[in-house]
């Protein structure tokens, strides 16, 4: 349960993503709770805002930003992500899991391979 | 469950099963696997024996007048798309109507808007008032000539609320509309009397009723399921076969093509006993006291809304907590040991009249008790101090 409280607890803390790109075009929709999505390229690295209605989405999703953010396109789109498994949250990255989560990594995922096109 | 032990409130998705019905599994393939309706040897003839036991306790059970009227299914969903096509195909044409109301569950939804678009048919919906009760006085004046079905749940999956399908039907047959009952949420809480209903169809399935998954029936009035064509063609729903000309079974097999669940079917009837077992009227009895009991420990926390207020509700509270998402509350409430469903519970419009993104849904089964409700409210509490 501590593991939660501190997830909780990041995902109050920080609010990511710009309001203006809080709007359809950026939303990544899940069945439960969802993700809104934003990259842009900025010196070679691809760097995340993101924001979720759902703190612990928002928790979650602060975290990949932690992790994804500020690297190279090549090395996201690479990203072997066992750290969350090490970390006990695998559950909330399973495809199964209908949150906006699973897909919010796809995309990311995505824009890197996109920008690694343009870079 | 995450080293709690399991408070299981998600019956409306799906219910444990009794002893008596796990062991009829291992007991079917044990001693009675072969298959139905088809063989000549005596193994086969145990299977289909069993099948037809189920069938003709189902016919008890819902108190149709024919067995044949009872037509074993993959379970709801299959149930309401058989008859959207068998009956819709034939009946309703260009400019048709087609009734079902705003608190319907996706399955009761999206069989009639496939069937609406190929046809060139209307959808028309009924809306609910902010208690989530059906505004009977809309749904008099959707009434016309032009309706050709109308298909409403008994109780609402999301909500709880019971909707008096008596008046409903009553009304429809003033017309001479029939009217489909989706009762997957309404046949392990209350007595169905199709009969007395008048019900024209009436569709549910096994595995929310203590049964297996897999499996779940239509019924239909024997005039009505006798002017439908066949749903699906294959074994079994045939007379004879040839290149020509293929003839079709008469009901039930009509509509039971190929190699159905057989477990399922057979095991069904376990279900069905141990309901009886108990009594459907007492079982009704006691979730009523859950429902109030629960509905009041909720109602008390500070924040908390319960969605659905009807005055005649079964079954189910959903509620929501204001400025916290039902997805956080049901992840917190998991690590508690506590299963529950969050978000839209496949119906989407209803949240989205709400303008809500989904709702906690707690849903009850006869197993349930006081105790579990409690642990229920301690967690809802940890989770909002959590999540405040």
């Amino acid at each position: 349960m501590a593991k939660y409280e501190y997830i909780i607890q990041i995902g109050k803390e920080l609010p990511l993503i710009d309001p203006i790109y809080k709007k359809s075009e950026y939303l990544i929709k899940g069945c439960q709770s969802q993700v809104w999505l934003h990259a842009d390229l900025i010196d070679g690295k691809v760097v995340f805002t993101a924001d979720s209605d759902a703190i612990i989405t928002k928790g979650l999703v602060s975290l990949m930003v932690k992790v994804l953010s500020n690297q190279k396109p090549e090395e996201i789109v690479e990203a072997d992500l066992y750290f969350i498994d090490e970390i006990g949250l695998k559950e909330h990255l399973s495809p199964t899991r209908a949150n906006g989560l699973v897909s919010m990594v796809k995309q990311m995922k995505m824009y890197a391979l996109a920008m690694k096109a343009n870079v | 469950m995450n080293g709690k032990p399991l408070v299981y409130l998600d019956n409306g998705a799906s219910s444990q099963k009794p002893q008596s019905v796990i062991d009829a599994i291992d007991h079917y393939y044990t001693s009675q696997n072969s298959n139905v309706h088809r063989g000549v040897h005596y193994l086969s003839q145990i299977a289909t024996d069993a099948y037809e036991v189920t069938r003709r306790k189902l016919r008890t059970f819902i108190n149709a007048a024919h067995e044949h009227e009872v037509i074993i299914t993959k379970g709801t969903t299959d149930s309401i798309n058989l008859v959207a096509s068998s009956f819709g195909n034939t009946f309703i044409n260009e400019g048709d109507e087609v009734i079902i109301s705003e608190m319907e569950h996706h399955s009761n939804i999206v069989p009639w808007q496939i069937l609406c678009e190929s046809k060139k048919a209307i959808l028309r919906v009924v809306p609910i008032n902010d208690a989530g009760e059906l505004d009977m006085a809309t749904y008099r004046q959707m009434l016309n000539e032009r309706v050709k079905i109308v298909s409403i749940t008994y109780i609402s999956n999301s909500l709880g609320t019971v909707n008096p399908v008596k008046e409903i039907i009553e009304l429809a047959h003033q017309y001479q509309i029939p009217v489909l009952l989706d009762a997957a949420q309404a046949i392990h809480h209350t007595v169905i009397d199709v009969q007395k209903l008048n019900v024209d169809f009436l569709a549910f399935s096994g595995h929310k009723m203590y049964g297996p998954t897999g499996v779940g029936v239509l019924y239909g009035k024997e005039d009505l399921l006798n002017k439908m064509p066949p749903y699906q063609g294959g074994g079994d729903m045939i007379k004879d076969v040839t290149f020509e000309k293929t003839t079709y079974s008469d009901l039930p097999f009509k509509f039971e093509a190929g190699t159905p669940n057989i477990e399922g079917g057979v095991t069904l009837a376990f279900a069905i006993d141990y309901i009886n077992s108990i009594g459907l009227d007492k079982i009704a009895q006691y979730e009523h006291e859950l429902l109030a009991y629960a509905t009041k420990q909720l109602e008390a926390i500070e924040g908390l809304k319960i969605i659905g207020k009807a005055k005649e509700k079964s079954g189910v509270i959903s509620f929501i907590v204001d400025q916290i998402h039902p997805y956080d509350i049901g992840v917190i409430l998991d690590k508690l040991g506590i299963a529950v469903r969050t978000g839209h519970h496949c119906t989407q419009p209803l949240m989205a009249k709400y303008n809500i993104p989904g709702t906690v849904r707690a849903s009850f089964g006869l197993y349930n008790t006081k105790e579990e409700i409690d642990i229920l409210v301690e967690g809802v509490k940890r989770a909002i101090t959590m999540l405040s």
